[in-house]
């Protein structure tokens, strides 16, 4: 059944995601959120406080959901009526994390290399060279996390979740912690790894300016809801409505 | 000026082999228990802590009664481990490294423990979204990453052991060349006329083989601290 989905090849970098869950995640503020994304590139667009990252979180398998259903081109995930709940480690999602997260004990190569390492693949340096060339870090791979400035940690972080080939990509505001500058800096490669790279993405942003650049779909969160999805169009609608 | 009887040197030997075998062979039960009371949640975890910081409250001459009356020649369990396994502790070097590294135990669990608490959890997240399920993440990131309280528990645990008398002369007695360690042995001087000096002499080794002890693992720990922000 998750035949597709094992040999890392899912159809021209579109994937087929199905989530539907429910979390109490304090006493006032719960998640309940059903979507269907079936995009190159799409973006939970909302708030701070409007439970994307909790969502992502659970589509990685760090957050438990209470209730629901996770499904990635056609192998389940998380079911609890089924008691699924495949480990993180073994779900091949990529997560590029808002601090990027890099190891600091690694070279940047080892960083990079650490996906690879742990699914026990065998080295791939046409791949290796492939991620280096599209984010362009072939000059830090000595480098140790702590010696690189905050969009090269970022980019880093991008090729490290690349290489470990995942099914689907994950990025929590990537962009959040950098300045205005560094912010215009790292867009373009963004969109490079949407057209080239073949793997779907979910990129989850407050950045209005940003979803639009990147994404093909949006899902408005708001308050623990989907509040509307369609497509990049919709978030003048849904900007002028929150300035209102 | 400066010579030591045969005796003292044996002792002084003892006292360095004891306190290294007692650490190494504390090091990996160290870790496992540091790694469970900084990352487990459990039934009866306070309960663990607590047995785990026994040896550190109790009277030393207690623990080495303890010692004695579980593991010693006539004891079922020591009886036992002689018959089947044919390890002996009472009377032994090797009693002593046990007292020792019992002692030693909760020092070297709490800085261990406190370097696992100090990681960023979500560098583990991390580690497992690439892949890694909990054993290798521990193992490829946990563990180096508290290198510098794994250094400075084994040298708490070595230092500790090298000062550890209560304990040791109640379970393994005095026994020169068996079980008399340095303390022993500067106990064992003050004990006989004349023994002032030797036992001098002594106290100045003590203090030489622990500052030594002091200056290599902050070296140590430093050069990790470092290795690992890649300075």
């Amino acid at each position: 059944m998750a035949g597709t989905a094992c040999n890392g090849t899912p159809a021209r970098g579109i994937a087929m995601l199905v989530v539907q869950v429910e979390k109490r995640l304090g006493e006032f503020f719960s998640l309940k959120v059903s979507l269907t994304s079936e995009s190159r590139a799409t973006a939970l667009f909302g708030a701070s406080g409007a439970g994307k990252t909790s969502l992502i979180n659970m589509i990685a398998g760090l957050l438990k959901p209470d209730h629901g259903r996770i499904e990635l081109d056609g192998e389940v995930l998380f079911d609890d009526l089924r008691y699924v709940d495949v480990p993180t480690s073994q779900r091949r999602i990529g997560y590029v994390f808002q601090e990027g997260r890099l190891f600091p004990h690694f070279s940047v190569r080892r960083n990079l290399d650490y996906g690879r390492w742990m699914s026990g693949h065998a080295p791939d340096s046409a791949a290796f060279n492939h991620v280096v060339e599209l984010l362009d870090i072939g000059h830090l791979l000595d480098r140790r996390p702590g010696k690189l400035s905050g969009g090269e940690r970022q980019r880093v972080a991008v090729g490290r979740a690349l290489l470990m080939r995942p099914r689907l990509l994950l990025l929590d505001e990537p962009l959040a912690s950098l300045d205005a500058g560094r912010k215009r800096d790292i867009l373009p490669y963004l969109e490079r790894l949407r057209d080239n790279a073949q793997v779907p993405m979910i990129y989850v942003s407050h950045n209005a300016a940003e979803v639009k650049r990147i994404a093909s779909r949006v899902v408005c969160l708001e308050a623990g809801r989907v509040r509307i999805a369609g497509g990049p169009e919709l978030l003048d609608a849904a900007q002028a409505d929150m300035l209102a | 000026m400066f010579e030591l009887s045969p005796q003292d040197w044996t002792a002084v030997a003892l006292s360095l082999r004891v306190a290294a075998v007692s650490t190494l062979f504390a090091l990996p039960f160290g870790i496992a228990i540091a790694a469970l009371l900084a990352r487990g949640s459990f039934w009866g975890k306070s309960l663990l802590d607590a047995v785990v910081h026994m040896p550190l409250v109790l009277p030393p001459v207690a623990t080495g009664y303890l010692l004695l009356i579980s593991l010693g020649r006539k004891a079922p369990l020591g009886a036992f481990l002689a018959d089947y396994c044919g390890i002996v502790f009472s009377f032994r070097w090797t009693g002593a490294a046990l007292a020792c590294g019992i002692m030693a135990f909760p020092l070297m669990v709490r800085a261990i423990r406190l370097s696992i608490e100090a990681i960023d959890r979500r560098l583990e997240d991390a580690a497992a979204t690439l892949g890694a399920n909990s054993g290798w993440t521990f193992v490829t990131v946990t563990l180096p990453l508290a290198l510098p309280g794994i250094i400075a528990g084994m040298m708490l645990a070595f230092a500790r052991a090298l000062g550890e008398f209560g304990a040791t002369i109640t379970f393994v007695s005095n026994i020169p060349g068996e079980t008399q360690t340095i303390s022993a042995a500067i106990y064992t001087l003050i004990q006989v006329p004349g023994g002032d000096s030797d036992a001098l002499k002594l106290v100045i080794i003590s203090i030489v083989i622990c500052f030594a002890a002091l200056l290599a693992s902050e070296w140590l720990a430093r050069r990790a601290t470092a290795r690992l922000h890649g300075v």
